[in-house]
């Protein structure tokens, strides 16, 4: 009977072991506007896999200075394929891993119903006080948005009347606190299985603003964490990408 | 040309941002720091908490609240909008609001403590001489405290000027608004726009030593009262 008792022991204790051999922490940078679906599939990853994931969710640019002077992160979920391209240049990503996990959607949202029609117009009106966009220079959507003015011809017009956030989650805070009339989000914020947030909302035609492509890569401080791989695998699975694509994504 | 336009343009948004706010602060935190001082109210150690209270917030709940409050739906937000003047968040003013509150430990502190310094007995003898109150307060205390209004106002200027997070979450970053110069170095840090980040970044490390010199080289003999 002791001897039963022992070996069962020791059965377990080395189970325990190999689990913790192959389990590994992944530390991952993910950029603001993806933080909804990350957050549905991290649970998912870190059963089927026995690996942990360590989010920072912020922007790609405060990401980019703090991975080229030594941040702990392995893996970066972007919102642009510029910062992923110009961190392999500097070496501190792997090239062969980068790819398109998700193409974001631009949406001009307001928590007021009607003031957003189906066709934009309202920006042409302009007959509201501020308009909140994401700081062009250092969010993709911020510079989309600015684009799609551009193109309608009321960027100048309305340049008065804007606030920046200083990435897409401040910006939707923005409208969402109403101390905005309303703003350009990404499609994400405000999208969930074929419902939008009340209010009122415009999807942005893709001809008005270049394509959102969102890359993800591995850093080479990851290379060698099988977490790493192993999440590059899943975000390509196709389950993974009905769950992006349930926010909206195009992939 | 060392710093461009915009540079310029933040910097002095945040040296008037600091001005208004310090002059605003020695209004209303001189007879704060002066009931603080001399009251044996109960009412003493629950305001002198909620005047630190910014000391110890993140700027991130203070900017959170605000946002809140000014916004159209809160309450100081429905009190601006009755008063004509719409919803703070956004506009220079709402920023002048919320460093009031962000820099009001900073004033009311060290007049505090420089009130508490001249004691009972020079207001005592100001009475008995017929001043009236006021009058000693004017004569007697103000002169006496002079050292402290100093250092008060410094700390509150100098604390405005390095204000971030707050204004991060109430300022909507504008041009010539509300873009001080602590959200326009972020702005270049994450644009990776360095050099630029650099300079700006070297007046403001200057100007902030340069202050805190000023006030521990500058050590005034106590007067005796």
């Amino acid at each position: 009977m002791k001897t039963v008792v022992t070996f069962m022991l020791m059965a377990g204790l080395s189970l325990c072991l190999t689990i913790s051999a192959s389990a590994a922490d992944l530390h991952l940078a993910v950029a603001a506007n993806f933080t909804a679906p990350m957050e549905q599939l991290k649970p998912l990853f870190e059963k089927t896999t026995g690996h942990k994931l360590i989010i920072s969710y912020g922007t790609v640019g405060k990401f980019y200075a703090q991975i080229k002077n030594g941040a702990p992160f392995e893996l970066l979920i972007s919102a642009d394929d510029e910062t992923p391209i110009r961190l392999e240049k500097d070496g501190l990503a792997l090239p062969e891993t980068r790819f398109t996990y998700a193409i974001g959607k631009l949406m001009l949202w307001s928590t007021k119903p009607g003031l957003v029609d189906a066709k934009g117009e309202v920006l042409k009106q302009a007959e509201f006080k501020r308009l909140a966009i994401a700081s062009p220079k250092l969010a993709v959507y911020g510079a989309a948005g600015v684009e799609v003015m551009k193109k309608l011809g009321v960027y100048e017009q309305l340049q008065s009347k804007l606030v920046f956030g200083e990435n897409i989650s401040q910006t939707y805070q923005f409208v969402a606190t109403a101390n905005a009339d309303l703003g350009f989000v990404a499609l994400s914020q405000i999208y969930k299985n074929g419902r939008y947030a009340a209010g009122s909302h415009w999807q942005v035609p893709a001809s008005l603003y270049p394509q959102i492509r969102q890359d993800a890569v591995l850093l080479t401080r990851g290379k060698d964490n099988p977490a790493g791989r192993a999440l590059l695998t899943f975000l390509k699975a196709q389950e993974t990408k009905k769950i992006i694509r349930s926010y909206g994504y195009d992939i | 040309m060392l710093l461009d336009p915009a540079d310029l343009q933040a910097i002095w948004l945040t040296v008037r941002l600091a001005a208004i706010v310090t002059v605003i602060l020695l209004l209303v935190g001189t007879p704060v720091a002066w009931w603080l001082a001399r009251t044996h109210s109960w009412a003493k150690g629950p305001l002198g908490a909620m005047v630190a209270l910014p000391l110890v917030l993140p700027p991130s709940v203070l900017g959170f609240y605000l946002l809140l409050a000014m916004g159209p739906n809160g309450p100081l937000g429905w009190l601006t909008t009755k008063l004509g003047v719409g919803p703070l968040p956004f506009t220079f003013w709402g920023l002048v609001l919320a460093s009031v509150f962000y820099s009001l430990p900073f004033m009311v502190q060290p007049l505090q403590n420089s009130f508490e310094a001249i004691g009972e007995r020079p207001l005592q003898v100001a009475a008995t001489l017929g001043a009236s109150p006021l009058n000693a307060f004017f004569t007697v205390a103000l002169p006496l405290a002079k050292p402290g209004f100093l250092t008060a106002s410094i700390m509150t200027f100098a604390h405005t000027v390095g204000e971030f997070g707050v204004v991060l979450m109430i300022g909507g970053n504008i041009p010539g608004v509300t873009r001080v110069a602590s959200v326009q170095i972020y702005d270049h840090v994450e644009a990776l726009e360095y050099g630029q980040a650099h300079r700006l970044a070297a007046v403001m490390l200057i100007f902030s030593f340069l202050v805190l010199l000023g006030m521990y080289a500058w050590k005034p003999r106590p007067q005796k009262g």
